[in-house]
């Protein structure tokens, strides 16, 4: 597999998570484990380019795939990613502990909808928990990332953008309103 | 919350896939994992060996046939959610989809996945029933067609043998105004207190009971009995069935 | 001395880092570590007839199985942290249980394996044989005392303690109108996102010892671990790294894992780590669990209360590690913003076969702020009084400061509050929330509450100005997302008139400050930002003396800003704040840099010795803060809900905080602390909930069952501010960090309440809740 565009070879324990193989076998412990059930989002990572939990996948079966943690958005050195970029400048983090499960998530689903609506952007940040921020500078930091990206003029690093996905989904039949 | 040692297999083909399931004791197919992964890191589910499909060939289609659409065992629910096909021909199934826990989830969860799962407050499960859809079953012995009723026979128990395994799923087409589906949930992407989905004048239910139950829609809760959960009791939960299907039907209940 | 810095919403210094993924949090560290795991029970009461762990020593990679048998310490009760008289009963738990188990998680074992799959393995081959014994559940059932949770406590009763002021017996039987109430409150767990974590290594060559821990507290850490393996405290290093939220049950000391990590690490020769998981966590961590208080009001025609009577139960689970903390400071902080002339307070600690309890962000505020909310509303649903008309009848005026309540604070003085403007607060707090919004089952509800904050003893920080002119600066209290690096920046910036971003804050590392006590209570600005305070200050008064020898004016004319010390209205007569620092250290040898300035033939003359007598080399000093009494924050908070009359599902419209915490230093993190403490207070009222079985057993030990607020859960709350200055330290400051969770469970009852008409006495509330409420209720 490759993780942030490096080889890695394939782990040799089949139960080895993914989670901790990136942390452990690849040293990359910016991906971060709150729950390994797949509720809290912390462990949030890019395969392919389409974030997932990595806490809910055997390392084992991410051979043949790309996977992009959050260290790989910004390679050392570099300008920071432009989600990175928006949630420093919105105080979108405080322990920064469910913090690079809310980049990734957010990235991916940016790299699909660039130009999301708000109902959009709010399914989009449901589904990571954080418990310091209360979700509104989160809210802010993603309206501020669509904005920048919009400026960047070219795609983000570190990842292949999946095909563009079909335009806006149909309203939801919920009882959902906030 | 590390799972339990098992042997993994990742066969290239499905007659592999067939041989495993069908010489091996004690296996789990892996599809998505969103449902069975959770399981082995509480160590609520010990199988001495893990079968993953997500490489077989051939079985991410999504295409119509018989009047329907079929969909192939290893697609994910946000493909299917963002399908064209299925959204001008199958529209209620991208509309459940959305309430089906979150967009990361979806993005490894599969369809058929979450019907061999079987989970009596599964959106995916109660949308089959209703359409009238079914699954492909293949083992080293054949093919069969299980239907939507003959499918789910109890909490996550569904008819399928220990060597078979779902190739896909089948919906019969319909329109977008023929549909509706709801369901009451405590937060967003949460597992359903009860819910609803609708077909012309067909309701299934999920959350409510063992498996998802057709019901009648002037008298949804007749013969209904379902066990309470942490966040909704008995009474609750058929309270809330009469709620929505009345509102299913654009009725003020 | 500038003012740039403090009120200034700078960007936090520690978020690239963080962003990047570079955070260094517990579970990072590696040092090929060994890993631990622990048998845990799963009885929530029963007796150790016998314990195996033959099978798990010779499990794959395992290095060690520990019992009580095998430790040294292992008879030994853990610390009891904070005695009371009224503790007649305390009682902690030993590291490993060895003869009964008192809650469901109890640890029983600890396995010690190459990784944490293998060391999981070998603890499921425990084989403990256990005797179940009755279980005593809700603190209803505990005060009963049908089965007793320790064999030696009567009727389960940690302890009792009354406190009164005024005669509330002469009161309430003269008062025109009487009221009872029975309200229940049951919180639930912080749950903070990085779970507990604790790494260790021994280095038997310099006999240190040096400790990771995810703890709110290194230094108290450092204190009884050198105590337990006798060990000089100056050999024992305790550091927080990056910690993933605190919330309260982290302040909570010496898990066992605390020790046994450690200990471990000493007797294998290498490096011990264990990380908590979600599962354990739950089990394991500290809960703040239930109380239930009966309340009897007494009040005159215009609602105004004259007596107030509240005899309530605390739910301590199976032991009181914390003392009782939680219910003094329910008991203190009651009658909160409110004027009540008599006043008793009752409560008896219970055990129940549970998990302890400890302080969760509110401590106890929570509850003392719905019983008197609760309370005002039925006074005014009684006497047909508008609910904020009723509260300002009630409140403490702004001319009664300092008001002194009476009760006990957790400062072991009374609870005196310090400054305030209650009804300003409760003004701004509706003009901000505004016109009630068109359509049906809608609600308001509001709370005003009070906050005490910043207690002591103490803290202490260093600050010292290297030769480069950048600024470092260590304080011993450790940050768990309080953005303490940014804002004690900004404090030390202002007073030596640098950069903040050059100025470089260290916490909750003992081996860069081994003084303090911990990050909790909303203390940290406090203490530790003054602190800070008066040793920058003692920095800047010896850079001026130095600068002026060197510019051969008065220290009085001198200021700092722009990084150089310069003549106050002359700034181009200045002396770099960098050749300040070199020349605070007499040289004789130059290194580069500078260095020269301060050899003894370039320094300029002066009479007597190079370090005149009393100085100490290095542009560097300590301070201390230590308060004479807690500040008192306060707030109103109000809000719009809707709640669905068919599925009952709560919508809220509007909510809007009015805060007060003195002066602000940095908004954006004050802000971001009310933000963050609102969801956990919505989190509080409708979805978060510890439900136990008959057995003991908690039947939601996961997030898909424990139901953390989401995004789509938590709204933006409008968040408007008033300053009263705190009287009580030089900054004036009065520490935000649990405003926003205090009130929340109150305001939502209230506008639940408003909006489908039926009382609400408990917490936390959910559609299945509600619609039992409605059924029940009268139509």
């Amino acid at each position: 597999m490759r993780v942030n565009g490096i080889n890695r070879p394939a782990p040799s324990i089949p139960r080895r998570l993914l989670s901790d193989y990136l942390r452990g076998e690849c040293g990359l412990t910016g991906t971060h484990v709150g729950c390994e059930h797949g509720v809290c989002g912390c462990c949030t990572v890019l395969l392919d380019g389409r974030a997932v939990r990595s806490c809910l996948m055997l390392a084992i079966q991410a051979e043949g795939h790309e996977v992009t943690t959050v260290e790989g958005l910004a390679p050392d050195g570099s300008a920071l990613h432009p989600v990175q970029l928006a949630f420093k400048e919105c105080h979108g983090l405080q322990c920064g502990f469910c913090t690079p499960g809310f980049v990734m998530a957010i990235t991916g689903l940016l790299n699909e909808n660039p130009n999301p609506t708000p109902q959009e952007i709010e399914e989009g940040i449901a589904g990571n928990l954080c418990r310091c921020t209360g979700y509104a500078s989160i809210r802010r930091a993603v309206h501020r990332a669509v904005d920048l990206m919009q400026q960047a003029p070219s795609p983000p690093s570190g990842d292949t953008p999946p095909p563009p996905a079909s335009p806006g989904t149909p309203p939801a039949a919920r009882q959902r309103d906030i | 919350m590390k799972p339990p040692p098992f042997e993994y297999h990742a066969p290239d083909s499905v007659g592999h896939a067939l041989d495993l399931l069908a010489t091996l004791e004690d296996a789990k197919v892996l599809a998505g994992g969103q449902s069975l992964i959770p399981l082995l890191n509480f160590r609520l589910a010990r199988p001495a060996h893990l079968v993953d499909v997500n490489r077989l060939p051939g079985l991410d289609g999504i295409y119509e046939r018989d009047g329907g659409v079929a969909i192939g065992a290893t697609v994910r629910q946000s493909i299917a959610e963002r399908d064209p096909l299925l959204r001008e021909r199958c529209p209620l199934l991208p509309l459940a989809l959305q309430l089906v826990a979150h967009h990361v989830i979806r993005n490894r969860g599969t369809i058929c996945g979450s019907l061999a799962h079987a989970d009596p407050a599964a959106e995916l499960c109660a949308v089959l029933l209703v359409l009238g859809g079914q699954v492909v079953a293949r083992s080293t012995g054949g093919e069969r067609v299980i239907a939507a009723r003959e499918l789910f026979l109890g909490p996550f128990e569904t008819a399928l043998a220990p060597e078979e395994l779902i190739t896909e799923a089948w919906l019969p087409a319909h329109e977008a105004g023929e549909v509706t589906v709801l369901e009451e949930s405590r937060r967003h992407g949460d597992f359903a207190m009860a819910g609803v989905a609708r077909f012309r004048d067909r309701v299934a239910l999920f959350g409510v009971a063992g498996t998802p139950v057709l019901a009648d829609p002037d008298d949804p809760t007749r013969d209904l009995q379902p066990s309470g959960d942490l966040e909704s009791s008995p009474e609750f939960k058929l309270h809330l069935v009469r709620v929505l299907v009345a509102r299913a039907y654009g009725r003020t209940p | 001395m500038t003012t740039r810095w403090f009120g200034a919403p700078v960007q936090r210094l520690e978020d690239e880092r963080l962003l990047r993924g570079r955070g260094r949090y517990t579970d990072d560290l590696d040092e090929r570590a060994l890993h631990g795991c622990f048998a845990r029970s799963p009885y929530a009461h029963a007796r150790i007839r016998s314990i195996d762990v033959q099978a798990a020593r010779g499990a794959p990679g395992v290095h060690a199985v520990y019992t009580a048998a095998d430790l040294p310490f292992g008879d030994r009760d853990l610390p009891l942290l904070i005695p009371h008289p009224a503790l007649t009963h305390g009682r902690t738990q030993r590291c490993l249980a060895s003869e009964v188990v008192r809650y469901a998680g109890e640890a029983v074992a600890f396995v010690v394996a190459d990784d944490r799959y293998l060391a999981e393995d070998a603890a499921e081959l425990v084989e403990v044989d256990y005797e179940p014994l009755p279980v005593v559940i809700t603190p209803e059932a505990a005060a009963e005392a049908r089965h007793l949770v320790h064999e030696d406590v009567p009727g389960n009763v940690a302890a009792q303690l009354t406190q009164q002021i005024g005669d509330v017996e002469a009161a309430l039987a003269e008062a025109p109108r009487t009221l009872s109430l029975r309200l229940r409150y049951e919180r639930g767990a912080a749950q903070p996102m990085e779970a507990r974590a604790v790494w260790a290594r021994w280095d038997p060559g310099e006999r240190r010892l040096l400790v990771y821990d995810s703890t709110q507290s290194p230094t108290s850490i450092r204190g009884g671990l050198a105590v337990l393996f006798g060990l000089p405290e100056t050999s024992v290093d305790v550091v927080a790294p990056d910690v993933g939220g605190g919330f309260g049950p982290k302040i909570m000391l010496f898990y066992p894992d605390e020790l046994l990590v450690p200990y471990s690490a000493m007797q294998l020769g290498r490096p011990v780590k264990w990380t908590e998981d979600r599962a354990e966590h739950f089990l394991a961590v500290n809960h703040e669990r239930g109380q239930v208080h009966d309340v009897r009001v007494g009040f005159d025609a215009d609602g105004r209360v004259v007596a107030l009577d509240v005899d309530f139960i605390h739910d301590a689970g199976a032991y009181t590690p914390y003392g009782i903390i939680l219910p003094i400071i329910t008991a203190a902080q009651t009658t909160g913003p409110y004027s009540v002339p008599n006043y008793r307070t009752r409560f008896r600690a219970l055990y129940t076969n549970a998990t302890p309890t400890s302080p969760y962000r509110g401590a106890g505020r929570p509850h003392a702020c719905f019983v008197m909310e609760r309370t005002l509303d039925a006074i005014a649903a009684d006497r047909g009084i508008d609910r904020a008309e009723v509260r300002r009848r009630n409140l403490i005026q702004p001319d009664q400061f300092p008001y002194d309540t009476g009760i006990a604070w957790q400062d072991g003085n009374r609870a005196v509050y310090d400054s305030g403007n209650y009804p300003a607060l409760l003004d701004e707090g509706l003009r901000l929330l505004g016109p009630r919004p068109v359509g049906d089952n809608v609600g308001l509800g509001l709370a005003v509450y009070v906050e005490g904050t910043g207690v002591g003893p103490y803290e202490g920080a260093h600050v010292q100005v290297l030769v480069s002119g950048k600024v470092v600066a260590a304080t011993g209290i450790p940050s768990q997302g309080q953005g303490h690096a940014t804002v004690m920046a900004q404090i030390v910036a202002d007073v030596l008139g640098v950069e903040v971003a050059d100025v470089q804050i260290h916490s909750g590392d003992t081996r860069r400050f081994q003084w303090g006590v911990g990050t909790f209570a909303s203390r940290g600005a406090v203490t530790a930002g003054n602190a800070m305070h008066a040793a920058a200050l003692q920095v800047a008064d010896k850079a001026k003396r130095i600068a002026s020898e060197q510019l051969e004016v008065d220290p009085q004319d001198l200021e700092l800003a722009d990084g150089k010390v310069r003549v106050r209205g002359v700034p181009e007569r200045a002396v770099p704040l960098a050749a300040v620092a070199i020349l605070s250290n007499p040289l004789r040898y130059a290194f580069g840099g500078g260095a020269e300035i301060a050899t003894q033939f370039q320094a300029p003359p002066r009479l007597g010795p190079p370090l005149a007598g009393g100085e100490q080399p290095g542009l560097e000093a300590t301070g201390f803060f230590s308060p004479s009494g807690s500040t008192w924050a306060s707030g109103c908070h109000a809000a719009y809900v809707r709640v669905d009359p068919r599925t009952y599902r709560l919508e809220i419209l509007r909510y809007v905080v009015v805060h007060d915490c003195g002066r602000v230093i940095n908004p954006l993190v004050l802000e971001g602390q009310i933000q963050g403490g609102v969801a956990q207070g919505i989190g509080g009222a409708f979805y978060e909930r510890l439900v136990y079985d008959d057995d003991g057993q908690l039947r939601n030990a996961s997030f898909m069952e424990f139901l953390i607020p989401y995004a789509t859960e938590v709204p933006d709350a409008v968040i408007g501010h008033l300053e009263t200055p705190s009287p009580l330290n030089p900054l004036g400051v009065k520490g935000a960090g649990e405003a926003g969770v205090i009130p929340v469970g109150a305001v939502i009852a209230s506008a639940i309440e408003d909006a489908l008409g039926v009382p609400v006495r408990e917490m936390p509330l959910s559609p299945q809740r509600l619609f039992d409420l409605k059924a029940r209720s009268p139509r």
